[in-house]
């Protein structure tokens, strides 16, 4: 009776997530897989196998190669603002000397990353608009108006205005993660190099990087991971315009689904998109040693 | 003029270990120091500018918008709020509030029964049943959309709020879950063993022991979620295309393509959709910062 019921709890408790899971999270996995060797429309049930046709394309598709090098560039970017500079940010907001006013910092850089980012995306398109945008009104306030363009409508510029409002949003959101593992680091290791005399710039070199060697890295991943998936921001700011010179991959796989409805590419593209990020995910979830008992 | 020199040399002493760095710091404060606060204001003023602006220009009406950027404005347009809020943004933020409660309920009572189970047990199903979940970490919502919007116009989901809640549900679970969980793992044996002794059920121990007592995680959860559903875009973009069922950040793109050149309501909408989570910020702080370190994903 009593082994009974202990079987009977585990598999009720168990079993929503497992549904949940199974249905919205690995039957699309593997439909996406599937989706990608069928030609079909969002409209019609009925699907035609095509084969490797939608692989085969994506090796000769313009547009993939551009998305991709977006996809990089904003990878590369953000590593070097989200990562390399908010470490340095967060130890400097860490160090003794700024501790009257970093809780109050820490904060503000922190508001960005709680709004929403359709609200960021509609306040950027405010900032980087031709006629009365901030920024151009800006470099006119310096006398620089040399320098004032279309940000958003100039093809040079566009992926670059978009991988500059991610920076302004997610700096606060890295620079929180340093701080939570600077504060991990104990007290004694700083103390006894105060004696020894190192310098501030020593010290966060032989301390504060190798102790948070592992956040930095879980770091990277997380920046890489989310720069491979980028939808919003492009989506919003420019739909991968003008032309496609800002396209990254999700914005091309959900234009070429729903927009140009050839939604068995669109899987080809998105098997793609899996590929790239599971690495990352996957020696994210390892390093992490997420699910450890300790 | 003894006694002072005493104290002089008394609180000298107290201080001399490390009252050679103090005067270096404050040397050093003067030059690289100043220039770092600089900077760090700086930063805060490039982060704060944008959202003042947004703020500021809400009360603002097209015209001063246009002409003067930079003034406060003129006529302070309050009324551009009962605008927004009435033209559009009542309705959103309802929806919204709808679907991020609902979410939180489901994610939290599923994700902490399967932590209750997955925590408690060892054995060679848990443990398949824990890789399970741990795995749904790694699909993003970029590559279920296609397929998710299959199965959600297949089950007649689509356009109505469950085609949210239900993908936010599964695709907040795992996090969720492994937060939980870790807590639970920390819940000392000796409480369960009394309990059991007392007679008390499998579900009066996840009931009355492990969920009281992991209050904090469950906060953290509930923030990371409120979070996640408030602002989430792609989803909601796709797969409500009613007006009248659009969430917050959906919904500011039809606001926005309705209102044209009203863009002090347009604004003023925006303002409105930020209110609730620079709340949550203020009022969670604790919770979300752990939340978001422990989790170590993106929103």
């Amino acid at each position: 009776m009593i082994l009974k019921r202990i079987k009977i709890i585990p598999v009720l408790f168990l079993l929503p997530s497992l549904l949940f899971l199974g249905v919205f999270v690995y039957i699309p996995l593997i439909q996406n897989f599937y989706n990608s060797f069928f030609d079909f429309s969002v409209f019609s049930q009925s699907k035609e196998f095509v084969g490797f046709k939608h692989f085969i394309e994506l090796f000769n598709d313009k547009v993939i190669v551009i998305a991709l090098i977006n996809n990089i560039k904003y990878a590369v970017i953000s590593v070097i603002f989200q990562v390399f500079f908010a470490l340095v940010l967060a130890s400097i907001l860490e160090d003794r000397l700024f501790r009257k006013f970093a809780p109050a910092l820490r904060v503000i850089y922190f508001i960005p990353v709680m709004v929403s980012i359709s609200v960021i995306a509609l306040l950027f398109s405010f900032i980087y608009n031709p006629q009365m945008g901030l920024l151009n009104s800006f470099l006119e306030l310096i006398h620089l108006e040399e320098l004032a363009k279309p940000w958003l409508g100039n093809a040079e510029t566009a992926i670059y205005s978009v991988i500059a409002m991610s920076q302004w949003q997610s700096i606060g959101f890295i620079t929180m993660l340093f701080i939570v593992a600077i504060q991990k680091i104990p007290k004694e290791l700083y103390e006894a190099a105060e004696i020894d005399g190192a310098g501030k710039v020593r010290n966060f070199f032989s301390i504060t990087v190798p102790q948070v060697k592992e956040t930095m890295f879980v770091n990277v991943l997380i920046t890489v991971t989310g720069s491979i998936l980028v939808f919003n921001e492009p989506y919003i700011l420019t739909n991968g315009g003008p032309g496609v010179s800002s396209m990254t991959l999700s914005v091309h796989m959900y234009q070429l689904g729903f927009f140009k409805d050839n939604m068995g590419y669109a899987s080809a593209v998105a098997t793609l998109i899996f590929m790239l990020s599971a690495i990352f995910a996957i020696t994210q979830i390892r390093i992490s040693g997420t699910g450890k008992d300790d | 003029m003894t006694l002072v020199n005493v104290d002089k040399s008394v609180s000298a002493v107290k201080e001399s270990p490390f009252s050679k760095f103090k005067s270096r710091w404050k040397a050093k404060l003067t030059v690289s120091g100043g220039l770092i606060y600089l900077g760090l204001l700086l930063f805060a003023f490039i982060i704060l500018y944008p959202l003042y602006w947004m703020f500021i220009s809400s009360f603002k009406s097209y015209d001063e918008i246009y002409n003067n950027v930079w003034s406060l404005p003129q006529v302070w347009h309050f009324e551009n709020y009962t605008t927004a809020w009435s033209k559009g943004i009542s309705s959103y933020f309802v929806n919204s509030l709808f679907v991020t409660i609902s979410t939180i309920i489901l994610v939290v009572l599923i994700g902490s029964m399967a932590a209750f189970v997955l925590s408690r047990y060892r054995t060679k199903w848990i443990d398949i049943a824990l890789i399970f979940m741990i795995g749904g970490l790694m699909m993003n919502p970029q590559v279920a959309l296609i397929p998710l919007f299959e199965i959600l116009s297949w089950a007649n989901l689509i356009n109505t709020h469950w085609a949210l809640i239900l993908s936010y549900v599964a695709f907040r679970l795992p996090l969720t879950i492994i937060l939980i969980r870790a807590f639970f793992l920390s819940v000392p044996k000796e409480l369960e063993e009394s309990a059991i002794i007392d007679g008390c059920s499998e579900i009066g121990i996840y009931l009355r022991i492990y969920l009281p007592l992991s209050i904090p995680i469950l906060i953290t959860a509930v923030v990371l979620t409120a979070y996640f559903a408030w602002n989430e875009f792609m989803f909601a973009t796709v797969f409500i295309d009613s007006t009248d069922l659009k969430t917050i950040p959906s919904g500011l793109m039809s606001f926005k393509d309705a209102l044209r050149t009203d863009w002090g309501v347009l604004l003023a909408g925006m303002v409105i959709a930020t209110i609730p989570m620079i709340i949550l910020l203020i009022v969670l702080q604790k919770y979300l910062v752990r939340g978001l370190s422990e989790g170590s994903v993106k929103g």
